[in-house]
């Protein structure tokens, strides 16, 4: 197989990739994407203090709860970051709840750091190498800086581990600009007005940022660029899985623009449309930039701005006469010869109008959509043209003047008024550098101003931690081998991609090598590496404590005849209920585990199971009995008859029977 | 002289091996470099190292602003790109002057309630002046018109019976120039030593006197340096007690501050917000940014003349010994020698020290050393006739000294010594109360320390963001 033709891209993302990059000169675009990978690792505690890591609480069951406020701290020359007086000026109030069991007082803040997990960081260690980095040889924590309340101190605790790496991708290196352990920040529940809610579960578990270059070069790069970096990291067996344990940001820009970073992209799956929606979002912007600039508008801003609520007192408009009634007010802006600028397209049936009431929704604490209503604005919020003009008379608007309205306690309406203007002066300058949350259907929203580079602080409280020769040779040792490799491996075994892809990033994958080496069926071992132990996952049995050597024990039962292929399933459930009951003394007791309990026996769960094999013509009594104690189906047709006897016998006799015999001899027994 | 200096400059808190590394390559800190190391190439600006840390390792700032340490031994070669000092100024801004407004002034003693970490060294630097306080916390404006004075700048746990006096003097001195509130910024280990202290040396001021710190840096976001800096200007500027009191984080939520008295507060958590705690009273007063809700009506109240009786005599031949289970005598023995004049024993219980102390004991009184017996418990009173172990001690000579904490009784005896060395006297002035270290009552809520994990605490620390 050439290089060319082999991608990482698991065949459901290869259309949707395919999809993205269609109908457009990426090259002539100036497109340049980069990616940032947070994928959580799997330590039993937190990475600065000893809580429990994973231990996710319910919604409304939380212990207790603790409000904060952030303040913004000045840079390095004395000024204040603009993402910080944006989050300063939103006035938020910063709500935490607290679980008893996954937080303690370092959390919030109330207690200095202890020192770094050193799990944590043999594990960063390893993934470090295997990304090609240059290790660091001391680790300094760093205090990054978010006022955004994500974080109850103020910033991220974060170090740098390695530098300068690579994959190799498409036939060419990306390069890793730099990885990072860190601390993960809280899970935000709610933002509604001036209370934004975090839950704090989540808050300082130990993960890694993997940043790579901004030299992707169409959309469905950058899903096989995160989606082959998942893959490197999760072959380790050392991360976390499931929701939420990797989450990317995506830096798009384009030729003219500005980079923009879509933070917190939950699924590799949304990528390739995220990115060529944006893109297309930025293309759009730029146009209407053009646009603006055929305009003649004062550089200094020429807005006016009043209360009008007097004059909507009997509007239709739903939303506004909502306000009014709650005792809100309504405030307008002109902008002079900006037009009908509000309206004009960016992508996803989108307008210019979207972009604003983003920017006044997240500053202004506005929280009632739309949050901005404009001439263009259609349907049941929209103001009658009568309004319209007294409105504009009001604000002694002229025929080529944009006028909006915006609606909320009186402080909120007056800054949303002036982030209205504001955002429009950036309009006329073109892409504002923002962080954009995603939406589901691939479109995206403002979140914050993205933050200067100025906000980075050495951490006084942590001591520096060299990071020896001896850490790093230990960590070379655990090293896995590439899954790309290995899955080239599997594929030239004949094995399916399905199996393949899912094998490739597996820790399991040294059993299956194993089994293969002791002539197991490729094909059996894979079903029972794969699909089994999906199978059973996805039912909530839990299946991580069982024993790798176990799975090669039931290989060798199959391949025995101790049981057959249909019980499989029951197998290694069993196997993992054992286990886990293994597992739960061993906490007080772990030196005493190997002496006293058994090793899980393949044999003694067969027979607690029941699976003693029936063959010959024991097998053909006990089918023969089956059927006779069962009642006639009531199709005549031959095939669902065979069907319905079969279902009935391996009910009966799952595990213990061959089911191809099974269906011979029922068969048999319908024809005689 | 000068050239010794930039030396030292340029080589700030390297040692051993990595100083001589620095010097062969012609690197200085703030040198631009790119190393070629075993572990691969790393471009950077070189910054100074803690001088705590050994010279194992060069510490430099990489383009994104992360920091990292470059192991000397794997170092093959160092090249010099460019130099790029860091200049750093907290920005000052006018403090705007308000006729209308309360004149109050801030002293300054060190401590970390006004600074700015320097994020390329690490080291803090304190914005103090009322242009760089105004630029951190601009609300100050809104409440008062502030003047700053520095006294001096240390860490809370090097001030002694010298800062006292200062800072005694220094708050007479503002008394009688006419301000309408103190704010005194302190480091917080020791501010509840000072709080004492200045209860003694400054008696019956006619404005409030307020203790202000911090528990997070006010360089860090969540900070709350500038709530406790605003909630001590509303109280110093606008509220009515004029004593001599601490303002800290009430929760440890951003709600409100608590005003403590100098002689009844105790720092009781070694890094919560909320860890200054009322001991064996309720606090007075709740302070919000524009509110203060008192909890008490016996507190001093604030007058308009300018009289205040400044007493800073003080002796600081004092000591405190934490009683623990098999003290031995040679503990006391050994004050006594080295001459001590005054003991606060820390007792267990209701103020007990084992037997083989008492000859000790015994001897010190006898040659003149003043003992007095707190209780190591904090909270309730020494009680000495409980128990026949009490009568023998107070046999003996020592003082119980009723519910004053060990630390304010600790203050309390060196400034009675500084005023006589007479045994009735200096026990006059200790057992008669000045500012309520000594209390003839315990409120029925003078101590209430809560527990986790009881079913009523459950639902209040849910509801209460305590």
């Amino acid at each position: 197989m050439k290089d060319q033709e082999y991608t990482a891209l698991p065949p459901h993302l290869l259309r949707e990739g395919k999809d993205a990059d269609s109908s457009i000169d990426w090259r002539k675009l100036g497109f340049k994407s980069g990616l940032e990978i947070h994928q959580q690792l799997l330590t039993e505690k937190k990475l600065f203090c000893r809580c429990p890591a994973g231990i996710y609480g319910k919604e409304g069951e939380h212990d207790a709860e603790v409000l904060r406020h952030m303040r913004p701290t000045l840079s390095e020359l004395g000024e204040y970051d603009g993402t910080a007086l944006m989050e300063f000026r939103t006035r938020k109030q910063i709500l935490y709840l607290l679980n008893q069991e996954s937080v303690c007082t370092y959390e919030m803040d109330d207690t200095p750091p202890f020192l770094i997990n050193q799990k944590a960081l043999d594990i960063a260690v390893e993934i470090a190498l295997m990304l090609n980095c240059n290790l660091v040889g001391e680790l300094h924590v760093m205090r990054k800086q978010y006022l955004d309340g994500s974080i109850p101190t103020g910033f991220q605790r974060t170090a740098i581990v390695g530098t300068d790496g690579y994959i190799n991708l498409r036939g060419r290196r990306l390069t890793i600009l730099q990885l990072a352990l860190e601390e993960d920040s809280c899970r935000e529940l709610a933002d509604e007005g001036h209370t934004i809610t975090f839950m704090t579960d989540r808050l300082s578990m130990p993960l890694v940022e993997v940043v790579t270059g901004p030299e992707l070069q169409c959309p469905s790069e950058v899903a096989e660029a995160c989606e082959l970096i998942g893959r490197l990291l999760r072959s380790t067996g050392k991360v976390r899985r499931g929701a939420g344990a990797t989450r990317q940001d995506v830096n798009v820009s384009i030729k003219g623009g500005t980079r923009i970073e879509i933070k917190g992209v939950p699924s590799v799956r949304l990528i390739p449309r995220l990115v060529r929606k944006e893109a297309l979002r930025q293309k759009a912007l730029l146009e209407i930039r053009n646009r603006l600039w055929q305009k003649d508008l004062d550089p200094k801003g020429s807005a006016r701005t009043d209360l009008v609520d007097h004059i909507l007192t009997n509007t239709q408009s739903t939303v506004i006469r909502n306000a009014l009634q709650r005792g809100h007010r309504v405030g307008a802006i002109r902008l002079r010869n900006m037009g009908n600028i509000l309206s004009s397209k960016t992508v996803g049936g989108r307008t210019l109008a979207d972009e604003v009431s983003g920017r006044v929704r997240v500053v202004a604490c506005l929280d009632e959509p739309p949050y901005l209503i404009h001439r263009g604005t259609q349907g049941q919020n929209a103001l009658s043209n009568r309004e319209w003009r007294s409105i504009r008379k009001r604000l002694r608007a002229k025929a080529e003047d944009t006028v909006a309205i915006v609606w909320g306690p009186e402080e909120d309406v007056r800054i949303a008024l002036e982030e209205i203007e504001l955002r429009l002066l950036e309009a006329s300058l073109g892409i504002p550098p923002e962080t954009r949350q995603v939406l589901p259907d691939g479109l995206n929203d403002f979140e914050r101003i993205l933050p200067g580079p100025d906000r980075m602080y050495p951490d006084t409280d942590s001591p520096p931690v060299p990071v020896s020769d001896n850490r790093i040779a230990e960590a070379r040792k655990q090293l896995p081998s590439h899954p790309l490799k290995r899955e080239r491996r599997y594929l030239e075994l004949g094995m399916p991609r399905h199996q393949t892809y899912f094998l490739a990033i597996s820790p399991l994958h040294t059993v299956f090598d194993e089994a293969v080496t002791r002539g197991f069926s490729p094909k059996m071992a894979a079903r029972l590496l794969v699909e089994e132990r999906i199978s059973l996952r996805r039912k909530g049995v839990n299946i991580s404590l069982i024993p790798e050597d176990f799975y090669l024990d039931i290989l060798d039962g199959l391949d025995k005849e101790l049981f057959y292929r249909e019980g499989t399933r029951r197998v290694i459930k069993a196997g993992a209920e054992r286990s886990l009951s293994m597992e739960k003394p061993e906490k007080s007791t772990k030196k005493d585990k190997k002496k006293d309990q058994p090793e899980i026996d393949i044999k003694h769960i067969l027979k607690e199971l029941n699976f003693e094999p029936l063959k010959g013509e024991q097998l053909n009594t006990a089918v023969e009995k089956i059927m006779n104690t069962t009642d006639l189906p009531e199709t005549k047709d031959p095939e669902a008859q065979k069907r319905y006897f079969m279902g009935a016998v391996m009910y009966r006799l799952a595990g213990r029977v061959c089911g191809e015999t099974v269906s011979r001899i029922v068969e048999k027994t319908l024809r005689g | 002289m000068n050239t010794e200096i930039n030396a030292k400059e340029d080589f700030k808190g390297y040692s051993e091996p990595a100083l001589s590394l620095l010097k062969n390559y012609g690197v200085r800190v703030w040198s631009e470099i790119e190393a070629d190391t075993d572990r691969g190439r790393f471009e950077g600006l070189v910054l100074p190292r803690s001088e705590t840390l050994p010279g194992d390792h060069i510490v430099l700032k990489l383009s994104t602003g992360y920091n990292v340490g470059l192991n000397v031994a794997g170092i093959r070669s160092i090249e010099v790109k460019g130099y790029k000092k860091a200049l750093y100024k907290i920005p000052e801004k006018e403090f705007p002057f308000d006729p209308e407004k309360p004149k109050v002034t801030l002293l300054g003693t060190g401590g970390t309630i006004a600074s700015r970490l320097d994020y390329r060294t690490g080291a803090v630097i304190p914005a103090f002046s009322p242009g760089e306080l105004f630029g951190a916390v601009p609300e100050l404006a809104d409440i008062c018109n502030m003047k700053t004075i520095k006294l001096f700048g240390v860490f809370s746990e090097n001030i002694g019976p010298e800062h006292w006096k200062a800072t005694a003097e220094a708050i007479g001195k503002e008394i009688e120039a006419g301000v309408d509130g103190i704010i005194v910024g302190h480091g917080t280990d020791t501010m509840h030593h000072t709080a004492a202290a200045l209860s003694f040396m400054v008696q019956d001021p006619p404005v409030p006197i307020v203790m202000v710190g911090s528990q997070r840096s006010s360089d860090r976001p969540s900070s709350d340096a500038a709530l406790n800096l605003m909630d001590a200007a509303y109280a110093a500027s606008k509220g009515d007690i004029a004593e001599v009191t601490v303002c800290m984080f009430g929760p440890t939520s951003d709600q409100y501050d608590l005003l403590h008295r100098g002689t009844r507060v105790r720092k009781m958590h070694s890094s919560y917000r909320s860890t200054f705690r009322t001991i064996g009273e309720r606090p007075l007063a709740m302070v919000e940014r524009d509110k203060i809700s008192y909890l008490t009506t016996e507190y001093k109240k604030r007058r308009n003349d300018r009289k205040v009786t400044i007493d800073t005599a003080f002796d600081d031949r004092v000591a405190i010994v934490y009683y623990y289970p098999n003290m031995k005598p040679d503990i006391i023995d050994s004050l006594v020698e080295n001459g001590y004049k005054g003991i606060v024993i820390a007792g267990t219980g209701l103020g007990h020290v084992n037997k083989p102390l008492y000859p000790s004991l015994k001897k010190a009184v006898e040659a003149g050393v003043h003992v007095y017996m707190t209780v190591q418990t904090l909270w309730g009173y020494v009680q000495m006739f409980v128990y026949d172990t009490g009568r023998d001690i107070m046999n003996l000579g020592v003082v119980p000294a009723d519910n004053m904490l060990p630390e304010a009784a600790y203050v309390k005896l060196g400034w009675a010594l500084g005023h006589s060395d007479d045994p009735d006297e200096v026990r006059e002035i200790m057992m008669t109360p000045i500012s309520h270290e000594i209390t003839r009552r315990e409120p029925i809520d003078g101590y209430l320390i809560m527990q986790g994990g009881l079913p009523e605490m459950d639902g209040f620390m849910k509801r209460y963001k305590r």
